[in-house]
């Protein structure tokens, strides 16, 4: 893995609002086929991180480097074009639509036109490759489990064949087999060599997905571990501060 | 009402296939099917008037209710789009009479031809809605504030253009004849077979294409029944619109304008940035959607299809006055799409529900005319159909969110 150039890399990126010390001086990568799993606290700078990598928030300071090129994020469009989606808990979805035209919300085929027969045909084609089950494409979404909606959101933001993708706590609020289903949908992603980000609260499905921990705590790094070599008490000692954390997973 | 509600909410809370008939009934409930129960109530509503005044399914009071319907539909059309913005206009009355009055001054006192006239007119209530859109939008103002704004000041304006006589006589053919041409029996007719041949092409083709790219298609005796009714009602329309004075050119305008935005709403990008953005603006905002600009073209659709339908409003009273566009004639053209089913609460609706909605509030004010009702129990019972709408529709909206549907 450390031959390869990480796909998204952030150095010494800081940012504050006003006095607040949102985020110090992080570094913070990702390459491709990677899932890393981003946790902390409430306030820790998780949001805040996520943002920056969504162009929502400016960073003060740092670089981000994207396939090894120094970039700037100064605007969600110039995230989007980079090849970095970002699903957000909520707000992802428009409920009165059904699932095809919210896959294609914001890039729908035809303006005059609308070609709904293609659409409703590649949305089938790439719910069926990320073994998403849904019933009916002509539901709308409103009438979707928590999980289901889930899974459109993240199964929208590939549409645009991104490289990053950016989960924000995708599991919250389900239940358990829905849970295993996003889950899935995570580790399907890693195989078609997206890099992920996932923030999430919930270290059982954080040990179940993620190659990597990445943990933020008051706005600096306090733990980069290979999921494969740390604990949950570790993790959680790096979330709340009782160790100091260690430096550096690898 | 909570026992069927609540049982249907657990049936559909995992997305699992109710039964078709239980499924068809919680359909109902939750409001998908108002087209239905719009037709309905108009069946309900001619009945009982039926019974109390035979004359009222007579051919010459059906094609005067279509044509008294036609004004308030073309400016519930743009409503319809409003509505599904989540927005309201309440400005299009005044915008209605704004607009007729410039086109009646620049017509019959300034001599300019009728195509000026009415297009000067009809680009004056476009500019309107661009003005109130991007202050709407500039400002994030609620729309409601901003077009009652406009619904205080245009009128204003209207007794300003109007001058001092305060009334301009209609006189010109061509603006008269846009509610008072006929057509000959055979035209109507071509008509009628024309639009149910197109009708039964796009269904048809449309199925057969989804099942050449191998997708699910409704059954072809589905289609069938549907391209059987709208036939049905095509000719019957048609053969009782003949057996009075023909097939009137208000009505085909009327129909022109309403399959326009319906195609503009459901088979267009635009379209369905409106459906977006009035079922959730920030997840739309975030598809890359330029919500400003959604909405200002909005706006400016509903003020131009007010301005149209005040053209209409006028060219049927053969006057342009200080009262066009004033009185009931805004509540009815925001209630008509409310009646048919277009919720208030935005991204559900659709354009037929500004014709359906207007030929119920006129055949309630025709009806009550003919039964020589005054005008005290007019507004009272008018008022009562729009609350009893308004309630249905929100019941609807209780139904879809116990289903966990917003």
């Amino acid at each position: 893995m450390d031959a390869q150039t990480p796909v998204l890399e952030l150095e010494g990126v800081s940012k504050s609002f006003g006095p607040v010390q949102a985020l110090s001086e992080v570094d913070f990568r990702v390459h491709p086929g990677e899932v890393v799993a981003l946790v902390g606290d409430n306030g820790a700078g998780k949001s805040t991180l996520v943002k920056t990598i969504a162009g929502i928030h400016e960073a003060d300071e740092g670089r981000i480097l994207f396939e090894g090129n120094e970039v700037k994020i100064t605007h969600p469009t110039d995230a989007v074009h980079l090849g970095i989606a970002t699903v957000y808990q909520d707000l992802a979805l428009c409920d009165n639509l059904d699932v095809v035209e919210n896959l294609f919300l914001g890039r729908e085929e035809g303006t005059l036109a609308l070609d709904e027969t293609s659409m409703e045909k590649q949305a089938g084609e790439l719910l069926g490759r990320l073994a998403v089950t849904i019933v009916d494409m002509r539901a709308e979404v409103g009438t979707l489990s928590g999980g289901q909606r889930q899974q459109v959101a993240i199964a929208r933001s590939l549409l645009g064949d991104p490289k990053v993708v950016v989960l924000d706590e995708p599991t919250a609020a389900l239940g358990v087999r829905q849970t295993a289903m996003v889950l899935n949908l995570i580790k399907r992603l890693r195989e078609e060599g997206h890099g992920v980000v996932v923030i999430s609260h919930n270290l059982a499905d954080v040990f179940e997905v993620a190659d990597r921990i990445f943990v933020l705590r008051l706005g600096r790094e306090s733990g980069d571990l290979a999921a494969g070599e740390t604990s949950q008490e570790e993790v959680v000692a790096a979330i709340t501060g009782a160790t100091g954390g260690r430096e550096g997973g690898r | 009402m909570s026992a069927s509600g609540g049982g249907a909410a657990a049936a559909t809370a995992e997305a699992e296939v109710a039964p078709p008939r239980a499924d068809l009934l919680r359909r109902f409930i939750q409001g998908d099917l108002a087209e239905l129960r719009v037709v309905i109530a108009l069946a309900v509503i001619w009945a009982i008037f039926y019974i109390q005044e035979d004359r009222f399914l007579s051919s010459v009071n059906l094609t005067n209710l279509v044509l008294q319907a036609t004004a308030v539909g073309l400016v519930a059309v743009g409503v319809v789009l409003v509505l599904l913005l989540g927005e309201i206009d309440l400005s299009v009355g005044a915008v209605s009479g704004l607009c007729a009055a410039i086109m009646a001054v620049l017509v019959e006192q300034n001599g300019w031809s009728p195509y000026l006239g009415i297009a000067v007119g009809v680009l004056a209530g476009t500019a309107i809605g661009l003005f109130q859109g991007s202050i709407f939008t500039t400002f994030a103002i609620p729309s409601f504030v901003v077009t009652l704004a406009g619904l205080l000041a245009w009128p204003g304006a209207q007794l300003e253009v109007l001058g001092e006589t305060g009334t301009i006589n209609i006189t010109d053919p061509k603006i008269v004849g846009l509610t008072s041409t006929f057509y000959s029996d055979t035209v109507g007719w071509i008509f009628a077979f024309l639009a149910i041949g197109a009708f039964a092409a796009i269904t048809l083709l449309g199925r057969q294409r989804r099942l050449r790219e191998g997708l699910s298609a409704p059954p072809l005796g589905t289609l069938v029944l549907r391209i059987v009714l709208v036939a049905v009602v095509t000719l019957g329309a048609v053969w009782v619109l003949n057996d009075d004075r023909g097939l009137p050119l208000a009505v085909l305008i009327l129909l022109g304008f309403v399959l326009f935005f319906f195609y503009i709403t459901t088979r267009t990008t635009f379209g369905r940035h409106i459906f977006a953005v009035g079922g959730n603006a920030e997840a739309a905002r975030r598809a890359g959607i330029n919500v400003t600009r959604v909405r200002v073209i909005v706006f400016m659709i509903a003020s131009t299809m007010a301005a149209i339908g005040g053209i209409m409003a006028a060219s049927r009273l053969l006057a342009v006055n200080q009262s066009s566009g004033a009185g009931d004639f805004l509540l009815l053209a925001i209630a008509a799409p409310v009646i048919a089913g277009t919720s208030l609460f935005g991204g559900r609706g659709s354009v037929w529900h500004a014709l359906l909605g207007a030929l119920v509030i006129q055949s309630i004010s025709n009806g009550m005319d003919l039964l020589g009702l005054e005008t005290a129990v007019k507004f009272m019972v008018t008022g009562a159909v729009l609350l009893a709408a308004v309630i249905v529709d929100a019941i609807a909206r209780r139904q879809r969110q116990a289903a966990g549907r917003v």
